[in-house]
């Protein structure tokens, strides 16, 4: 049997899901440049640029987030209105092939946001290079945990509906619950605890705590990474051992 | 190439009833094998569980030597599958489309940027390779996902129903690069057009309610039914009653006379005779399959039709 071509089969998703959709449609590069300042851009101008260097961190955790949601809707549309996933199944790519293609086109389609906030990053971050590693970590681990969480849903999504439903309650317990463009004091405190729900919340405070603005203990920093490494390697684990990939 | 084996497969879906129950058969991995029935009959379920897509509740299928559940990984080498309603991607060409399903299946880029230039120009829709899928029109689409499984160079090809929804041109296009591919290829068709079937598959299995009902070559079915001819009068004057056969109620609403060949011969001499119009024919696939699966025909023998 002829030998695989690995780097194909990823290049081919990346191909489809991002360089493509960037040729074919231009503006979709303006909608991906745009998605992750909004926020930036509203919480700097209501701080007076105070909590910039916070909102450009979260900003970039909300960028890597946003790869995982952004694959479960991709991957349920490819699916489910092109019957994609059917074609592939029958065919010598495996689920993890396919997945790892993905992951990276998210990235790659992410890559004119992530250049200018990594700009931003170097402008107005002033931390060590110790510092840098760390939100570097914790964004590589928050995309593993994205990823991995929008790949099992796709999986099970039978229609494009059920997707929408999927990438409200992603969006909304990844984006909008925890204090990522600010820190978690601004949470009245009886309300913090809706915040510790989301991992996205022990990220943000790692990446905050990068960027000297706040600072936390080092017990609560070490929670914060054993929290986020387990439902990364978690979430990984389940993608990989429950997805659907041949249905049952 | 082998044989298409499949043993007492049955599939039960969660809420639903039985999609399969005990499907066995086996015909050999060449040519065209096509599955008709009517929608809900079980086909995609089938094609789905023969395509690696789906797992069987129970029983077992076996394809060119290996096991569709156990030896999935290296089957799919050696399969590919146009499933039902896919549609090549809206926003890529025909190119950019073909090229990515080949990277996917593991070809070298170079390799299939060729194969995917060479199964266009196959197709006919090389003219078409740079212009947005969702531009092309409906039989156009349906090549591009044709071509692409062609490309793949896989020797066992399913296509779930490819011509529904086509004009009878583009259909006709279609069903004459499917007779050629047939010589090189084995072809898991499904379709529930009949006339489909009758002109492209060497053998036609039947399935009705998730069970096979009838499989064999067109002849083959014809010879199991009772009375292969059929004597259509095209009026509703009283027809002649044949010495044996049944009288029945076509969809159309005219009668039929279903009989044997020495009856059909007879019958007909008399209505030449008293200048009836008629029309006379062996049965076709779509008669063996009213036959078969008994449901949009009343058959009532004729001698308790007390209006004759």
């Amino acid at each position: 049997m002829k030998k695989m071509n690995h780097g194909s089969q990823i290049f081919a998703s990346i191909l489809v899901n991002a360089v493509y959709a960037m040729i074919n449609y231009p503006i979709v590069l303006i909608s991906t440049l745009l998605a992750p300042f909004a926020f930036l851009i509203v919480i700097s101008f209501v701080s007076h640029g105070a909590l910039l260097p916070i909102a450009i961190g979260g900003a970039l955790i909300m960028t890597m987030i946003s790869a995982g949601t952004s694959l479960q809707g991709d991957l349920s549309h490819l699916k489910n209105d092109f019957k994609l996933q059917d074609m592939i199944v029958s065919s010598p790519t495996s689920a993890r092939m396919y997945l790892i293609g993905m992951a990276i086109s998210e990235i790659v389609y992410a890559l004119p946001a992530l250049l200018v906030l990594a700009i931003l990053a170097g402008l107005y971050i002033n931390t060590s290079i110790l510092g840098y590693a760390s939100i570097m970590a914790v964004m590589s681990i928050m995309f593993i945990f994205s990823i991995s969480l929008g790949f099992f849903l796709s999986t099970l999504t039978s229609d494009v509906i059920q997707s929408w439903a999927f990438t409200g309650i992603i969006s909304t317990i990844l984006s909008a619950l925890p204090p990522v463009y600010y820190p978690i004091s601004y949470i009245p405190q009886q309300f913090q605890f809706i915040a510790y729900i989301s991992p996205a919340t022990y990220a943000a405070q790692i990446v905050q705590n990068a960027t000297g603005y706040v600072t936390f203990s080092n017990s609560t920093l070490l929670i914060d990474w054993i929290v986020i490494i387990a439902v990364a390697a978690a979430m990984t684990v389940i993608a990989v051992k429950k997805s659907k990939w041949r249905e049952d | 190439m082998g044989y298409l084996k499949c043993i007492k497969i049955t599939k039960e879906y969660e809420k639903a009833s039985k999609a399969l129950r005990s499907v066995s058969f086996k015909v050999p991995s060449e040519g065209i094998f096509a599955l008709i029935g009517r929608n809900g009959a079980g086909k995609t379920t089938l094609v789905r569980i023969l395509a690696t897509q789906l797992l069987p509740t129970s029983g077992s299928a076996n394809l060119a030597g290996m096991d569709v559940v156990k030896d999935a990984k290296d089957l799919r080498g050696m399969i590919a599958c146009v499933p039902q309603e896919a549609r090549a991607i809206g926003w890529l060409t025909p190119r950019q489309f073909i090229l990515s399903y080949l990277l996917w299946r593991g070809m070298d880029y170079s390799e299939a940027k060729r194969k995917t230039e060479d199964a266009t120009k196959m197709l006919g829709i090389d003219q078409h390779l740079d212009t947005a899928n969702r531009l092309l029109s409906g039989g156009t689409k349906r090549k591009v996902l044709v071509a692409s499984v062609i490309a793949s160079g896989a020797k066992i090809l399913f296509l779930d129903e490819p011509t529904t929804g086509l004009d009878p041109i583009s259909r006709s296009d279609l069903w004459r690069i499917l007779s050629k591919l047939k010589r090189t290829h084995f072809i898991f068709l499904t379709t529930h057009y009949l006339e489909e079937a009758e002109r492209l598959a060497d053998k036609i299995g039947i399935l009705d309610e998730g069970k096979l009902l009838a499989l064999g070559t067109l002849e083959e079915l014809r010879a199991t039914v009772k009375y292969p001819y059929i004597i259509k009068i095209l009026s509703d004057r009283k027809m002649l009653k044949p010495r044996e056969g049944t009288v029945v109620k076509g969809v159309d609403g005219y009668y039929q006379i279903a009989t044997k060949e020495k009856d059909a011969y007879e019958i007909s001499k008399e209505l030449i005779k008293e200048g009836v119009k008629f029309s006379m024919n062996p049965l076709s696939l779509d008669d063996i399959f009213y036959y078969i699966a008994k449901k949009p025909i009343e058959a009532e023998n004729y001698e308790k039709d007390e209006s004759w």
